[in-house]
């Protein structure tokens, strides 16, 4: 199993040094194959975002490493791009020239300008963004930005994008349209995508497994679900669905009864994520 | 004043719902009005009061300084002829604030390259704070014209010192501003940039000026204020053409109406450079502000 696309390996992470020395990450291992959408879920705090800025390459890892498509990650890069919570466009720069920034900078010696400029509108286009090129972030809502943001990132033509909590800041309204916009996106475009979330019907629905983080310090993954639900998937056909609700059922009785935010610290065995079948080995 | 502004409000609001095809016209006679009664009216009432106190205080027989109708009627030669040129210092006021003008250009800019680039130094590195900082400290309250005799020893000629004088009085909160604003760059922008892979000259172009932009004005602002400040007293030592000689030139000869004069183009003209910097700082940072 060594040829998986996105390796996390051994990875430990400790912040501050002596005895103001924090592990927040013990042993988090976890293989994606390519075109897998990975949800990554639990409580605040527990380093699940620490675990997506060391693949993205924003933070090192103080053993342990990431290994993608055979290459170890080092630093950040355009192979990597991430969607972030609070969209981080350059407020200075318009709706176009905020995903002109990154394809100029990705794809300035493989492709002409004329080439660049319609592969960015490609990207606006693809996430209904064609009406706006010419607005500035200020002038646009917090979903239509965080619009701008997927279009940047995709833009890139990263081998794993990166989501940190995308829709955490949007009402439901929005969340659930942008939500169902990134599931057309993969279908088309068939991403590696590792999503941090924190709502459990979002991880349920968007992806093909949600790994399960305990709670910090010393946070790893506790479990691995797998949601073979068939695709597409209608979030209103799914409120029905036997097995839709099991997942919900599961990963809640994870956070919930497993993971109670207030007790005290368990030190579950680290788990080697196989996919195939659900890995239960908790404590 | 509350009774006759009433009186205004409900007259224009009267004639849009009374006249029914021309309630565009009313609609703009409205909008005038009432950009004349909020904006136009108060300044031009308090001037006035203020004036008439003026010519009221002054008018006495003991005054030892003019009234407004004297100063008009003193300056008026002055007043409508700017620009002549009668060789040597005698020459018109424009060409006087002119003569100010360019130099507090050249010491500004230089203050502006060197401030910017020295507050980016010490936005980006904590050696480079910890080293200047202290020096800065210090000798950002020393007075403008402090400076002046040291400049004169240096550059053994009056123009270069007075624009050294105005470079060293502009060059302090422009740095400060730059470095806060540096500093104060959002971690979000950062990782956008490590994301992207920008380089060094790209950082600096696309992320950091944009971004420390506002703060780089306000900066901008106070130094061009402080500038004006400061050239008006060191032209006084210097001598030559220029606004503050001009101003002292006039108390050796007594002619307190062309200091009065002076002092409200002084006054002006500081105004505009102050709006000028807000305009370009308002146009540059567009949309940067709000995120």
């Amino acid at each position: 199993m060594s040829n998986r696309y996105l390796t996390i390996e051994n990875v430990d992470k400790t912040f501050g040094q002596g005895a103001a020395a924090t592990r927040v990450l013990k042993d988090v291992n976890l293989k994606v194959d390519q075109g897998e959408f990975i949800a990554i879920i639990g409580h605040s705090g527990c380093g699940k975002s620490t675990v997506l800025n060391i693949v993205a390459g924003l933070l090192d890892a103080t053993t342990g490493g990431v290994i993608l498509d055979g290459k170890e990650v080092t630093a950040p890069g355009p192979d990597r791009s991430v969607v972030f919570q609070n969209h981080s466009l350059l407020p200075w720069l318009t709706v176009y020239e905020n995903v002109a920034l990154a394809v100029d900078k990705a794809f300035r010696k493989t492709m002409t300008r004329a080439e660049r400029r319609a592969w960015i509108l490609k990207n606006l286009d693809m996430v209904n963004m064609s009406h706006a090129l010419d607005k500035r972030p200020a002038e646009i809502s917090g979903g239509m930005k965080q619009r701008v943001g997927i279009a940047r990132a995709l833009s890139m033509q990263p081998k794993v994008l990166l989501l940190d909590e995308p829709f955490g800041a949007l009402d439901a309204l929005t969340r659930a349209h942008l939500q169902d916009e990134v599931m057309r996106i993969q279908a088309e475009l068939n991403n590696t995508v590792l999503m941090i979330t924190h709502d459990v019907d979002e991880a349920v629905l968007l992806s093909d497994r949600i790994v399960m983080m305990t709670n910090g310090p010393e946070a790893t993954i506790g479990e691995i679900l797998d949601v073979d639900l068939p695709r597409p998937r209608d979030r209103i056909v799914l409120a029905d669905d036997p097995h839709y609700n099991h997942c919900r059922h599961e990963v809640l009785r994870f956070l919930h009864e497993k993971q109670r935010k207030v007790q005290p610290l368990k030190r579950p065995a680290p788990v080697e994520g196989t996919g195939a079948t659900r890995s239960g080995a908790v404590a | 004043m509350s009774v006759p502004m009433q009186r205004n409000r409900i007259w224009p609001a009267m004639l849009a719902t009374g006249l029914g095809d021309g309630s565009v016209m009313s609609e703009r006679l409205r909008s005038l009005s009432r950009f004349l009664l909020h904006r136009a009216l108060p300044p031009v009432l308090v001037t006035g009061a203020l004036l008439l106190l003026w010519e009221l205080l002054a008018s006495g027989p003991a005054s030892t300084l003019p009234t407004p109708s004297q100063v008009l009627s003193d300056t008026w030669d002055l007043i409508v002829d700017p620009f002549y040129d009668n060789g040597g210092t005698d020459v018109g006021m424009g060409w006087q604030i002119l003569a100010s003008l360019e130099r507090v250009a050249y010491g500004f800019m230089l203050a502006v390259l060197v401030g910017v680039s020295l507050g980016v130094l010490i936005g980006q590195s904590t050696w480079a704070m910890r080293g200047l900082d202290p020096v800065f400290q210090v000798l950002r309250t020393v007075p403008p014209l402090a400076w002046l005799p040291l400049s004169l020893a240096a550059f053994q000629d009056s123009n270069p010192s007075a624009i050294f004088v105005i470079f060293i009085t502009a060059i302090w909160p422009i740095i400060i501003n730059t470095s806060v604003g540096v500093r104060n760059i959002p971690e979000d922008y950062r990782n956008v940039s490590r994301v992207l892979r920008l380089n060094g000259a790209e950082y600096f172009l696309k992320i950091m000026l944009p971004a420390a932009a506002p703060y780089i004005f306000s900066g901008l602002r106070i130094g061009v204020g402080l500038s004006w400040l400061a050239i008006v007293a060191a032209e006084m030592l210097i001598g030559g053409v220029g606004i503050g000689f001009f101003i002292w030139d006039a108390w050796n000869s007594s002619m307190i109406s062309d200091i009065v004069l002076a002092l409200i183009y002084v006054g002006i003209v500081g105004f505009l450079l102050d709006r000028l910097v807000a305009f370009i700082g308002n146009r540059v940072t567009r949309g940067t502000v709000a995120g």
